[in-house]
Formats: C-alpha cells, structure tokens, sequence
C-alpha cells in the first residue's frame, strides 16, 4: 500500500525518481535524494549535504523505521531558507565535530543509530538541537500521510463521526 | 437582531467575556429584560467554522497572547509560554471543553473545615454549601442538558471507556459510568445527539456538545437586549471619586481604543485576565488594582491535580473514536486521608490525536523510548486525573509591566508550585490509573505530565470576609459594589470536579441576584 500523497509539495520540492540502489542519503549539486530515490529534495539555501545530515538527525531523534525519509525531509525543509541557512549549517558542522570527536569521520559516517544518538545526547540541551527537535514534534507529525502507519483515521465529521462505525468495536477485550 | 447600545448608555450591564460563566450571565439577564454589551476579545466561531485538526482548530481558537509562566511545576518547563489551553473566541473554552458536567461533593464546599489545615496551603470554605447550590445546579443541568439527570440517557460507551470500566471493575472500583456530560445523548435544546465523532475539543461540529457560543449567546441575542462586541479586548475598568465604577475601555477590532460607559461591570475572562484586567485596571484610588484591598487579586490560581495515564494494550483500542471524555471512575473523589493527602480525584476518560499525543505526551522526550510509545497509538487507550489542588497564597497572576501585549498592556505571569498534597495525590493516581489499564490487559503505561490548563480557577476568590477573599457570595467584589466576578476566578477552592457546571450553576444564581439588586435599587 502506498501510504504516501504527495499533495501539498511542489514538484520543485519533491521529484519522483526512478528506483535506485539503496544505501545512504545520495547527494548531488543542489539536491538530496533518498536511498530508495523515490524521492528528492532541492536545496537553495543549504549545502545539499547539510540537508542530507539535517534529514538523517531527524530521523535519529524521532526514529520511526516505517517513515520514509521524504518525511523527515518535508518535516525539516522549512530550514532551507536564506534567513535560517546560516544558523543551521553552524550547527550541522558541530554535529560533525562532535561526530568526530566520538571518532566517526562525521554524523554520517556513524553508521549505528546509536553511535548517532550518542552524539545526539552530548549536544541536547544546546539551542541547535531543542529548536530542531521542537519543530520537528509539529512538523512530523503533523503530516496527514503518516497517521495511517500509526492507525489514526484523523476527522471522522466528513463520514458521519463513528457512531455506525465502530465507536465500541473492541471485541477482543 | 441585537440591541447596538450607545457607547455613553450608562443603564448597561457590560460583561467582559462571553464563555461558561460570562456567557451564561449575559443570557440570564437579557431574558430578564436587562441590557448588556458583552465584549469579547475573540472572533466568533459556530459549529460549521470548527475544525476537525488538532493544530488547525489550535491556531483558530486558543488563547495565544504573551504569557509568561514560572515555578516548581513541570509545565514552567515544558511550555513555558503556554500555561494554558483556553479558547479566544465568542463561547471562550466552551468551544474547547470536553463537556463533564459534575456537581461539587458535599464536603468540598467546606475545604477547611473537613480537611483541617494543611501547611502551606490556604485552604478556605465557600461561603455556600451543597444545600444552596442544588437548585442552581438543577437549573444549569437543565440548560445544558447533563446526562444522567433530568432524565437524560447516558451517553454510549466508546472503546476507551470500554477499557476503563473493564479494568476499574476488576480492581475492584464500584462508580464507573460514561459521565454527566453536557453533550446530548439525545435530541435536546433544539441540538441533536453525540455522533461520535471525536475531537470534543476542537469545537463540537455536531452542536451536541453545550456551548454558549450557539446555545446562551443567540438565545439572548433574539431578546434584543444583547449585544455581543466580538474582538473587542478589554484593557482597563474605570470608576468615579465614590469608588464605582463606570465604564470599560477596550480595543476594538481594529485596535482602536474605545470605551462602553456601565452601570455594572462583570469580569469573565478567564482565571488569568481576570485578576490581570483588576491589576492592569490599577488608579490613584486603587493603586493595587481594583477590588484588591485584600491583597487577593490573582493569588489563590489553581489549576487541579492533573496529569494522564496512557497505556498500550496488545490489540487496537482506537481511543479517539467517539466521545473524548464520555468515561469517569468516581471511587477515589471521595475524601480520606488514609491515602496520604487530602481532597479527591476523578479518573476521566482522554485520548489525543497522534499530532497531539506526540507534543504532549512526554514534552522534550525524544529517541527510540518515546517513538515506540508512539508506534503504539493506535493500540492506547487513555484516561485524565483531575483532582482537588490546595490553593496556595504564592501560587498568583501578576502583571509584568516590562512585557506588554499587542496593546500594549502587561503581560500575565502565572507562578505555580505544587504542593506535596498535590504530589502526592498525583502518584496515587498515576498508581491507580496504571493498575486499571494493566487489569485489562495493557503491556506499557506512560504516566503522562500535565498539559496547559483548560482549568483555571481561583484568582478572585470567595469569602465571606472581605480580608481574606475579593469577592463575596454573590461574585460581587466586596470593594466596589457594582463590579463582580462572574468565571472561575471566584472559586474558593477547587473541588475534585471539572469546573464548568459550577461556574454556569453560579452565573444563574449571580445573574437572579443582580436583577433582584436592580429592580430593588440597590445596584
């Protein structure tokens, strides 16, 4: 089942590429794609691999693995602003200083969730990582094209509420 | 259809604030034949403007003006900009509450007395008591159309309450029903039955759920003795060289300053700009603000005993269908000491939406604990404590005259600490909210913090003494005859029990008492 609707993004924003090798996030001029390449996202403002690790931080800090990346990409993409750039590639770039102080080549390169999350963990009381993760609660999930991985139906005004269906229906208990 | 009232007519009762309480008193008096300007600092919103989305229906109806919260509790922390979750908008938070309708126990109305004195808590009896009150609670359940009185059915039991009664009875709890809810279970006021549909607090799409903003505010609108002035905020009340007051300036809608000349003035703006539009109304004659000679105005803020009890179970619940809180477990309201604090708790169905779950159900938590929580939500079910907190003379509203608002007014601070009774009865509750779900069967319960207040109540407090309360047992402020306090901010203490019905209750009984006083001449 394809739970994902684009709607709501631009073609600009997201582009439906044919199926590649998986892998990491692949990074090119001025775009990140995921390692399905089912999608991709264009940069303007940020350096395609600071969105690439923007995108990978996110994931790291709400780790859903049923989530495509393209999720976590729309849930961060309101960074790659001219205003914002300056601010986030600062803290991409002590993300990968504390990566490597943690001896990985970068945030990247750590290649277990938890080696990322330990690093996760020594920079989460700084401003970088609060006002990432703050925005982050609302802007995933806040995306209707998620609810159906986790069961939840969202409005029920428009088919009536569930009074015919299924306000009680709990048979198992 | 409503009466435009001159801005000079000084023969108008003008109320600030149009919700549970103001909303309520606005209607009393226009069926009486008494003219009012109420003044709202919100838009208005009707069942067919609601929306069905947790962060949309935010945007469109919460109060998000600056605010500033401190103190001990874990909200300071968690959202320290938002100490609470009430409605802007014609209706006020009854566009948002889920609609329990329970009346005060006996006791509650004399906290002291049956409680004794507890340090650090300045705990006090109402002027009232349960005797008094019946007939007004009578009436209120009447307007609002309470389940499980005068005659009204229960409401049908959803999934999440089919999880709470199951696991309450087999722990041994005795009351556990779907509630006294103002939300129709049957036709009723000219509004139709619960659809089950969810979102409560997002505005009622059905119109089942009692609000003022299409139940109280059209019916005194069609008297032709109600004028409602919506986005019209207030700013200060103004009074002469005897100490009355006379009139309200505000800020239109489109921010121009204005001013309504009043016979009396009724402050119903919510527990926090209630004592702040007191404050901020401060003169050479009442340098403390108005009605504070006590020194009570905004001190006494309670916001219950709150916090939730989510628990995964290992098939679907689907808790966010059908009504959020037509579910409650009474057992433990009840007073007895012999659990290690004083007062009671109520155990309340609750779900939130997934959007919602993940802002409040451990605020700043993050990593693979949290999100396989969350990868549980369709499988939750949930319930919410509300209980008696102490009021405590530090816990206050004030002003920061530093931090002023779009009008340029200062900005409420609300300070807040819990007290070890509240502490203590919050881990009793988490303890037994978790011993319910886990005798029907949950895996993993998250015993979830407190979210921004719906209830707030107690800034203005009742009393009999004009030491030790602002207002007396009418609402009126015991300095300035013709101002009263017609929301929550009256409360003396605040019972076990959501406070809604006693605030409609006491806006009847406010409303007889005023027209009584003006047809006498007194007022």
């Amino acid at each position: 089942m394809n739970r994902i609707d684009r709607a709501g993004m631009t073609r600009r924003e997201l582009l439906a590429r044919s199926v590649a090798a998986g892998g990491s996030l692949l990074v090119g001029a001025s775009w990140v794609t995921g390692r399905s390449a089912a999608w991709a996202l264009e940069v303007t403002a940020l350096k395609p691999g600071t969105m690439a690790t923007l995108v990978q931080m996110a994931r790291d800090i709400y780790p859903h693995d049923r989530i495509p990346d393209d999720r976590y990409a729309v849930a961060v993409k309101g960074y790659d602003t001219a205003d914002k750039a300056p601010a986030v590639e600062a803290g991409i770039a002590a993300l990968d200083a504390a990566a490597q102080g943690q001896g990985h080549p970068s945030y990247l390169g750590a290649r277990w969730e938890a080696e990322r999350v330990a690093v996760l963990r020594g920079i989460e009381k700084g401003e970088f990582f609060r006002t990432i993760r703050a925005g982050l609660v609302t802007d995933l999930y806040n995306q209707k094209e998620i609810w159906p991985l986790f069961g939840y139906e969202g409005e029920s005004f428009s088919h009536g509420g569930y009074i015919d269906r299924g306000f009680n229906d709990i048979a198992w208990l | 259809m409503a009466a435009p009232f001159s801005k000079t007519d000084d023969s108008v009762v003008v109320i600030i604030g149009t919700g549970a309480g103001g909303g309520t008193l606005a209607n009393e008096l226009a069926q009486k034949g008494i003219s009012v300007v109420a003044l709202e600092a919100g838009g208005r919103y009707l069942p067919e403007d609601y929306v069905n989305d947790e962060w949309a229906s935010f945007a469109q109806l919460a109060w998000l003006d600056t605010r500033r919260s401190d103190g001990s509790f874990r909200l300071a922390r968690d959202f320290a900009g938002l100490p609470s979750w009430i409605v802007k908008a014609v209706g006020g938070t009854t566009t948002h509450w889920a609609g329990a309708s329970l009346r005060f126990q006996d006791h509650e109305w004399k906290a002291l007395t049956n409680y004794g004195r507890v340090e650090g808590a300045s705990l006090l009896d109402w002027p009232l008591d349960a005797a008094e009150m019946d007939p007004w609670y009578t009436l209120a359940e009447a307007k609002m159309g309470v389940t499980r009185t005068n005659g009204q059915p229960g409401l049908p039991g959803n999934t999440n309450f089919l999880v709470l009664e199951k696991g309450a009875k087999a722990v041994g709890y005795k009351e556990v029903h779907t509630g006294r809810m103002a939300i129709n279970s049957i036709e009723y006021g000219g509004r139709q039955a619960c659809q089950q549909t969810g979102f409560c607090f997002q505005g009622c799409k059905w119109g089942a759920k009692w609000s003022t903003a299409y139940t109280e505010i059209p019916l005194g609108e069609e008297t032709g003795n109600l004028e409602v002035r919506e986005r019209c905020h207030a700013a200060r009340i103004e009074h002469d060289d005897k100490g009355r007051v006379t009139g309200v300036v505000y800020f239109d809608a489109s921010g121009v300053e204005q001013r309504q000349a009043a016979r009396i003035v009724c402050v119903a703006g919510n527990t926090i700009e209630s004592p702040r539009l007191l404050l901020n109304s401060a003169s050479s004659m009442f340098p403390d603000g108005l009605a504070n000679s006590s020194g009570q105005v905004g001190r006494n803020y309670m916001r219950h005993v709150t916090g939730s009890v989510y628990s995964i179970f290992e098939r679907p619940v689907r808790m966010w269908r059908g009504t959020t809180m037509a579910g409650i477990m009474q057992d433990e309201a009840r007073h007895d000491p012999s659990r290690g604090f004083v007062g009671g708790y109520e155990l309340e169905t609750l779900s939130l939406g997934l959007p919602f779950m993940a802002a409040f159900l451990d605020p700043g938590a993050w990593g693979r604990e949290f999100t396989s929580a969350i990868d549980g939500y369709e499988n939750m079910a949930g319930m919410w404590i509300v209980g008696e907190d102490m009021p405590q003379e530090t816990n206050r509203v004030t002003v920061d005259t530093a931090v002023v608002d779009q009008f340029g007014l200062p900005t409420p601070v609300v300070h807040y600490d819990d007290h070890p009774n509240d502490v203590a009865m919050r881990d009793h509750a988490y303890e037994r909210g978790i011993a319910i779900h886990r005798a029907a069967g949950a895996v993993r319960s998250l015993p979830t913090p407190p979210y921004p207040s719906t209830h707030n109540i107690g800034t203005n407090r009742m009393s009999d003494n004009p030491r030790d309360g602002v207002v007396n047992r009418w609402g009126q402020t015991h300095d300035i005859p013709n101002l009263f306090v017609s929301d929550g901010s009256q409360f003396t203490t605040g019972a076990a029990e959501n406070p809604t019905l006693t605030i409609v209750a006491l806006a009847i009984r406010q409303a007889d008492h005023i027209a009584r006083e003006m047809g006498a001449g007194n007022l």
